[in-house]
């Protein structure tokens, strides 16, 4: 028993070489203006997108895009963050960071999937939860909260891909699911690495600094236990080949989409749970080997 | 020698620097408005200031024993501790940061555990230290709560923890952002099980804390004028570059906004959680679930 509570024995080191890019060229590729974004790809993986909008309670939020579409023929559920392009889009997705009103429409088209038993596919792709008066007066936290609890319950089949940035809680709000999964350039970190170092060194040009210390990249998460697998991009990056991006996606997506479907949803539920049991790294002290 | 001859008494001169009475370490100012606060007086009053109600901030081994029953509780699982998985760089290396947190707050971890009665009810409580780098959520923080939710899923016993806390623990990365999705899916277990969460938001309460457990329970209290939300002050300003109101944020803005079901001042917590644990334990909820409703009166 106390081998396997003490998960810290897992531990591999890490690749100090991170292939030939540091992690925060990493970082500045996940960003990209030209990366594909969740509508570039939703458009080549997918057939009959219909976009849904709205939570039912306050507002729309076009920083997460919800709808209906069929995959290989088969009729699926699609939430992600959404980014823009140009600058009149960048305002009018709010540089793709969700507001409460967005987790909410994206819970509910996910419920609507459950309802109807169809598989979620969640696009990951924020730099974070939107830190504005209107959103804390709404529930921000709450939102985010609420969508993390149930997502763990949903008993149909749901596929997340850390498309470009998870930006932290934003990112996670719909990133719990039976695969979790990272295109090689993504990064997903718990505070941008500005963040990390105006808190740590007083300096926000230190970030390429944070960016290596946070261990953001997707190579990283997979080390760490937290994803199920990487997907490969083009080369030079996704935003090289829109087209290629989504065909090398593609395989990886019906690979699991095929895992997931042909387990039963009590399978399913267990795995995620057990999935999520296992997130962290601690230890045992050793002085306190109480008896209980 | 005479009887009556008195010795005389020997008076020192006391130096200037040193001619004072000697308050220090009796008397404590109020944060809020600067009243001098008796320590005695204030320890009877549970660190609420008798003048403006003002509430310090508590270490987590006083906040547990202000809830249970006459003050006892068994403390658990003190040996999950921090390691540092990421080999972190920063201006102090981890494993430094947690041995000075450890020294600080002579706590083990920025969570403490415990199980008790409370009001005669089967309690796991978990109360957040905010003096163990900022009370901030870890792996180790993470696999605590979420033990002490299982415990209670196991022993039918009800869960409340006091947040206090800046959000998740920067030194693990993403490991700390997956603690939140980690105790939402234990909570998850806990709420279909059908068995109550409370929780207890104190000041500050935010980031990845807000944005998981301490938002998630069947019922929120908050003792007053409490920080709490998502994103921190500092950066909201950042974002909208405007200075926020003095209110924002704060328990009330909370309340007023629906976010919170009560303000609780902490004089008066243990006796509205005990009638919280009242409503909420229903020994009937085992059986069938036509019979689950009966007229008996509970305690």
């Amino acid at each position: 028993m106390a081998e396997k509570e003490n998960n810290e024995q897992n531990v591999e080191p890490f690749d100090q070489e991170k292939g030939n890019r540091t992690a925060f060229e990493r970082v500045q590729l996940a960003r990209h203006p030209e990366r594909p974004y969740t509508l570039d790809l939703v458009e080549r993986l997918f057939e009959d997108f219909q976009e849904v909008h709205g939570d039912r309670r306050f507002a729309e939020d076009p920083a997460i895009v919800c709808g209906f579409a069929r995959f290989h023929g088969l009729p699926v559920a699609i939430v992600g963050h959404q980014k823009g392009r140009d600058t009149k889009q960048r305002k009018i997705r709010n540089f793709g960071m969700p507001k409460p009103e967005g987790y909410r429409k994206a819970l509910r088209v996910m419920k609507l999937a459950e309802k109807f038993g169809r598989p979620v596919f969640s696009f990951i792709d924020t730099p974070g939860a939107y830190p504005g008066i209107d959103a804390e007066e709404r529930g921000q936290a709450e939102a985010i909260a609420f969508n993390l609890r149930e997502m763990v319950k949903l008993r149909v089949p749901v596929i997340v891909t850390v498309i470009g940035e998870g930006g932290s809680g934003g990112a996670l709000a719909i990133g719990v699911g039976d695969q979790v999964l990272m295109l090689e350039n993504a990064i997903y970190s718990v505070i941008s690495p500005e963040g990390c170092a105006a808190i740590l060194w007083k300096d926000a040009q230190q970030a390429d600094r944070a960016a290596d210390s946070l261990r953001l990249t997707a190579e990283d998460l997979l080390r760490l236990n937290l994803i199920d697998a990487t997907v490969e991009e083009p080369d030079g990056g996704a935003h090289k080949g829109h087209d290629e991006t989504a065909q090398l996606l593609d395989v990886v997506l019906s690979q699991r989409l095929a895992e997931a479907v042909s387990q039963t949803a009590g399978f399913r539920m267990r795995r995620r749970y057990e999935r999520l049991r296992e997130y962290g790294r601690w230890g045992v002290a050793p002085s306190s080997a109480r008896d209980e | 020698m005479p009887w009556f001859r008195k010795k005389r008494p020997q008076f020192e001169n006391v130096p200037a620097e040193e001619r004072r009475v000697k308050t220090e370490g009796i008397f404590v100012k109020c944060l809020e408005c600067d009243a001098a606060l008796f320590k005695p007086d204030l320890e009877e009053s549970l660190q609420v200031c008798q003048n403006c109600g003002y509430h310090f901030r508590l270490d987590a081994h006083t906040r547990l024993s202000f809830l249970y029953d006459d003050g006892a509780y068994e403390e658990l699982d003190e040996e999950v501790i921090s390691v540092d998985p990421l080999e972190f760089v920063d201006s102090k290396p981890y494993p430094d940061r947690l041995k000075q947190a450890q020294d600080v707050s002579g706590l083990p971890e920025a969570v403490v555990n415990a199980r008790g009665r409370v009001g005669g009810h089967l309690v796991y409580a978990a109360a957040m230290d905010m003096l163990f780098i900022g009370g901030s959520m870890g792996s180790a923080v993470g696999e605590k709560v979420t033990r002490l939710i299982e415990r209670a899923i196991n022993d039918r016993a009800a869960v409340i923890i006091f947040a206090a806390s800046g959000g998740a623990r920067m030194q693990e990365g993403a490991l700390s952002l997956m603690q939140m999705a980690k105790i939402s899916a234990a909570l998850a277990q806990l709420d279909e099980a059908r068995l109550p969460f409370i929780s207890v938001l104190t000041d500050p309460t935010t980031g990845g804390v807000t944005a998981s457990f301490a938002m998630l329970g069947d019922v929120i209290i908050a003792e007053p004028k409490a920080l709490i939300g998502f994103a921190g002050p500092r950066v909201i300003e950042q974002t909208i570059r405007q200075k926020l109101p003095k209110d924002f944020q704060r328990s009330e803005f909370l309340l007023e906004h629906g976010m919170i079901d009560a303000i609780v001042d902490r004089r008066e917590m243990r006796d509205y959680i005990i009638k919280l644990l009242n409503f909420m334990m229903n020994p009937d909820l085992n059986r069938a679930p036509e019979t689950e409703m009966s007229m008996k009166a509970s305690k």
